[in-house]
């Protein structure tokens, strides 16, 4: 099924990637395409199959419920953009 | 140049072990090989300072009687792995100035062995392409040109920048990762050896994340016994790493005992693609001939779902990607971009931010999971993947290792395909399905296509069977004998 | 059932509230950070938390223990394998730009909370699924006039999210429910149920619907954090959709902020502009497989829950229904209601824990945990009234005064010489001061006017400082009168 451009510009909002109206059409044929080649996987019957999350065959492994991490504000803010008096900031956001 | 560089990692481990030399020598050698290899762009950063200051701190151990596995050996590091106090960036603008406060468990084991960092290899943007021509630090370009062509060849990728350093005896040895065939496709396209452990075997804690349920950090070098020696230091349990499995590491040198004798050889007619060269089945039947002649049995088999393998990489790989890329939003580290409204904010700064094919998977990721359609591409690729997955395990209960082409052709020109992105996922079609089933996979230099450039042969092994793979691929690489080497064309001294 | 009774007819309440409770454990959900409350912004922040690259999520085994002990507790299915999804959206406090949480396959399926309506009537309200998740951390939007500023503490802190069906009818179940659920929570350990602390949540669903008919639309009203505004959210909000409905609108489903200061509701987003959470199963993560041994030591280990503990309470001390349903609403007060009971009349110390105990503690709006009057002296009390010691006026008397003092019951009754008097002798002259006074009552009554003699007791008491024997009182009195 190709794309439309609406549907591309709706995925972008959702991933929060700003397009431009000249991008856009570009993107929409370039993903098309891609799309199309990928419904190739509809040949294949998977009737009854499990779909597959992981390669490794075992269980959750558990961590003891221990505080051994946290306490280090400085590296956690070590990189921010914005400095703001120990925390992040964003533009204001109004609820 | 001083011939420090040639060595590879098993020679500079002996050289050094018998005082021919010190680390910090070794160091210097290829710091300056580096600083004359600028041509190539197979470094995002150098971190020379840091790098005489380890092999010092090694020569010292060492002196004292302490050696770990890797003890005064130089080596580069993709940029995907985080490495404490030095620039991370996984060749995206994104991670502009992003200095992490903590090493990668991998880089963190080949420290604690006495590795030394000469710095970061360049790579496509996220590890998300096959030429590391998506890089924000432009393309690498590969040490090796068709003789009396002068025109620019792609290294392959994404783990390209480590490819090309090890190809240019720049580094004795690189890590790198591997997704899709990351580390087995550039390694073909450089005439290198590249190892893709099983899914579980190092640890990704520490290495930024393209797709969780494939990456998969290995060894780049020039030879198999320098993989394993490195694979040896890098591998380990992790518990901080939900997916490391707790299974003992083996000495894979060990394993190199150059004997395949009574070993099943497993060929998948279904590697057989569309439009393959003849140079590269005519190299394959060489390695059948190779491996026959050594004493193992060659067996036919069939992985019927091999060529579903890319697409279903294709749904799956950009689906976590997406996920996974969700943190870069200018918040807590990297560029940000200035906006009015926090959406602004955040479009503004992964618009900037990520390149053109970045984005064409995040996008392309985020359809295949949105309402309506997630049924259709990510459950029904999940699917296909167990199929996969199926094939190989059914068909390991019939062979020990399986012998593929590991691309379907050499190294391309600089620019070639980039415009086309299905005919550049296409380089992955041999590669991508050993990530699917999580399987060992190493590529190994085999012999050069008609116009001179390098192939390789990949070998694919059971789940945590490394020491098959890496036998294998030794045998193949002793009979092969690969001594080509490009002409140093980038040597600014 | 609480109906709205419209110009058009009556509508029936449908609310189901998913409410969101703080597991207690040490660390978080997926890092080692800390889950203490009230810390310095952003020290309870591990780089897993602030979600640096290549960085991943381990789980706290004490979390799941505790989501399926709070299952059992539930009377739940536990599902011994369940899956961990990411929940995709961005927001400030949401550092990985998803949350790990569980969509498809819960930890804990069907169960049952059983509500005491007042008045007696029973109502089980079914509890659809219960899952882990991760908290978001705090957005603080007036500490900057143009920024918004974000804390991670409580980034990734253990959820549960236990949601219900939508059984409940009325703004009294819905509060009968969360308290009950916290009284359930409580009583196991799981969660603090401090709602001032944000500890427990609620999200709200109401719809409105013809008595009988099939469900209508519904609007989500998030985040409401305490039982008051939830009841005064589901008011307002009802109304509003009958008022909508009345005029023959339709309502639009949508999600709601509920806004304590005026007490309404008002759109936050509606279903168009909902987000597209793209969950699927997190690839960091594996499967979570538990064994039926697991699931069964931990029911081993349950404590005796509130509904279990009023019925023992009902058949082993007797006790009236409501006032078993009062001890066991905390697990304290039961406690306490069983120590001062052990080796005592079950019934009456049931009866000073009820009436005189809780009334003077929420009186004072204190706890079970802070009460002066440890079950211990309460006990020393009830033994004092049950020897005859003091009359049970008195106790009244003595047990204000341990509550205001502290002290012990032995101690004032001896201060203040409160014993009782049964020295017949001095009880005989007390009575014949009463009878000399009031010859013309003596004579009403012995002419039939008995209801008098109660007067008679009165007097005698009143003179006697209340510590006269009543029962000997009584005696002597009847003699005396002649009867």
């Amino acid at each position: 099924m190709p794309l439309d451009k609406a549907t591309v510009a709706h995925i972008a909002k959702l991933a929060r990637i700003e397009i431009g109206d000249a991008d856009l059409e570009a993107l929409t044929g370039e993903l098309s395409g891609i799309l199309k080649w990928i419904e190739q996987l509809s040949e294949v019957d998977t009737e009854g199959v499990e779909p597959m999350t992981s390669a490794v065959q075992m269980t959750l492994r558990r961590r003891a419920d221990k505080v051994t991490d946290g306490n280090c504000r400085d590296k956690v803010l070590a990189n921010v953009p914005v400095d703001a008096d120990g925390f992040f900031a964003v533009p204001k956001v109004v609820e | 140049m001083s011939d420090l560089t040639g060595l590879s990692v098993s020679g500079a481990r002996e050289g050094l072990a018998k005082g021919d030399f010190t680390s910090l020598e070794l160091t210097e050698a290829h710091i300056a090989a580096i600083d004359a290899a600028d041509g190539l762009n197979a470094f995002v950063s150098k971190t020379p300072d840091l790098a005489r200051e380890r092999a010092a701190l090694s020569d010292k151990r060492r002196a004292s009687g302490e050696a770990g596995l890797m003890e005064g050996i130089p080596i580069g590091v993709k940029d995907l792995f985080c490495t404490e106090g030095v620039l991370t960036t996984a060749g995206s603008h994104i991670l502009d100035g992003f200095e992490p406060p903590y090493d990668s468990t991998v880089t963190a084991n080949l420290w604690r062995e006495g590795a030394v960092m000469l710095g970061k290899t360049n790579m496509d943007e996220f590890a998300m392409g096959s030429s590391n021509e998506t890089s924000y630090y432009g393309p690498v370009l590969n040490p090796w040109r068709r003789p009396g062509d002068n025109r620019s060849l792609v290294p392959g990728g994404s783990s390209g920048g480590s490819a090309a350093a090890v190809a240019a005896r720049i580094v004795p040895a690189a890590i790198g990762t591997d997704t899709g065939g990351s580390i087995r496709q550039p390694a073909a396209f450089t005439g290198t050896v590249g190892l893709k452990p099983t899914y579980g075997r190092c640890s990704r804690w520490g290495i930024v994340a393209f797709a969780s349920s494939l990456d998969q950090a290995g060894p780049m070098a020039r030879s198999v016994r320098d993989c394993a020696i490195l694979l040896r230091a890098m591998a380990g349990f992790d518990a901080k790493d939900s997916t490391s499995v707790d299974t003992p590491v083996p000495d894979y040198e060990a394993a190199l005992t150059g004997e395949v004798t009574g070993l099943k050889i497993g060929i998948p007619a279904e590697y057989k693609v569309d439009g393959m060269p003849g140079e590269v089945e005519r190299l394959w039947q060489q390695g059948v001939d190779w491996l026959r002649g050594a004493g193992a049995e060659i067996v036919d088999i069939s992985l019927p779902h091999t060529r579903y393998a890319l697409p279903t990489y294709y749904i799956v790989a950009p689906a976590e990607a997406s996920s996974n890329l969700a943190r870069y939003d200018g918040v807590r580290y990297g560029l940000r971009v200035p906006g009015e409204r926090l959406d602004d904010m955040y479009e503004k700064t992964r618009a900037a931010g990520f390149g053109a094919e970045v984005k064409r998977r995040v996008l392309m990721g985020t359809y295949v999971l949105s309402a309506g359609y997630y049924d259709a591409y990510y459950l029904k690729a999940q699917k296909v993947r167990t199929l996969i997955k199926r094939d190989f395990i059914e068909a390991f209960e019939k062979v020990d290792a399986i012998l593929t082409p590991t691309t379907p052709t050499p190294a391309f020109a600089v620019g070639e395909r980039v415009d086309d992105p299905i005919a550049m996922y296409l380089n992955d079609i041999l590669t991508v399905p050993a990530n699917m089933a999580g399987l060992p996979g190493i590529s190994v230099p085999a012999g050069l296509s008609d116009d001179g450039l390098p192939l390789g042969l990949q070998v694919l092994g059971k789940a945590f069977d490394e020491e098959t793979v890496l036998r294998v691929g030794h045998v193949l690489e002793g009979a092969a004998a690969f001594d080509a080497r490009p002409d140093p064309w980038w040597r600014a001294d | 059932m609480a109906t709205i009774q419209g110009a058009t007819g009556e509508w029936e309440m449908v609310i189901g509230l998913e409410v969101h409770a703080q597991v207690t454990s040490e660390a978080k959900l997926f890092s080692g950070a800390a889950t203490a409350f009230g810390a310095e912004p952003n020290t309870q922040v591990s780089l897993v938390d602030a979600a640096m690259p290549g960085m991943l999520p381990v789980i706290n085994e004490q979390a799941v223990a505790q989501a399926v002990r709070t299952g059992l507790g539930l009377k739940a299915k536990i599902n011994l394998t369940s899956v961990f999804d990411r929940k995709n959206y961005f927001y400030p406090d949401l550092p990985q730009g998803y949350q790990i949480s569980q969509f498809t396959q819960p930890i804990v399926g069907k169960g049952v909370v059983t509500l005491d309506m007042p008045g007696g009537e029973r109502r089980e309200i079914g509890i659809t699924r219960l899952h882990l998740e991760q908290d978001a951390g705090k957005s603080l939007h007036d500490q900057h006039p143009t920024q918004t500023y974000v804390d991670l503490n409580r980034s990734g802190i253990a959820l549960m999210e236990i949601v219900s069906d939508p059984d409940i009818r009325s703004p009294e179940e819905a509060g009968v429910y969360l308290r009950k659920l916290r009284a359930i929570l409580r009583y196991l350990g799981t969660c603090d149920g401090n709602m001032d602390e944000g500890s427990m949540r609620a999200d709200v669903n109401v719809s409105m619907r013809r008595p009988g008919e099939d469900y209508g639309t519904r609007c989500e009203i998030k985040n409401v954090n305490s039982v008051r505004f939830v009841q005064q959210a589901i008011e307002y909000e009802a109304q509003r959709q009958v008022d909508i409905l009345e005029d023959g609108g339709t309502i639009v489903q949508e999600t709601r902020l509920f806004d304590s200061n005026k007490g309404t509701t008002r759109t936050m987003r509606t279903k168009e502009d909902s987000h597209d959470y793209r969950y699927f199963p997190d690839p960091d993560l594996l499967p979570l497989t538990l064994t039926q041994d697991y699931v069964d030591e931990i029911a081993k280990s349950l404590p005796e829950l509130p509904d279990e503990k009023k019925a023992r309470f009902v058949s082993e001390f007797s006790l009236p229904e409501d006032d078993a349903g009062v001890l066991v609403a905390e697990r304290e007060r039961a406690e306490y209601f069983e120590a001062v009971a052990q080796g005592r009349n079950a019934k009456l110390a049931a009866n000073w824990v009820v009436r005189d105990l809780v009334g003077a503690l929420n009186k004072a709006g204190r706890g079970i945990s802070e009460t002066p009057v440890s079950a211990e002296a309460l006990g020393g009390l009830l033994d004092l009234l049950s020897d005859d010691t003091i009359s049970g006026r008195i106790a009244k008397d003595v047990f204000e005064e341990m509550f205001a003092t502290g002290k012990v019951a032995a101690e004032i009754v001896e201060e203040k010489g409160l014993k009782q008097v049964t020295d017949t002798g001095a009880i005989e002259s007390v009575i014949d001061e009463v009878l000399d006074e009031n010859t013309g009552k003596v004579a009403e009554y012995k002419d039939g006017k008995e209801k008098l003699f109660g007067f008679f007791v009165g007097q005698v008491m009143k003179k006697s400082g209340g510590k006269a024997n009543p029962k000997i009182v009584n005696e002597i009195l009847r003699g005396k009168l002649g009867d």
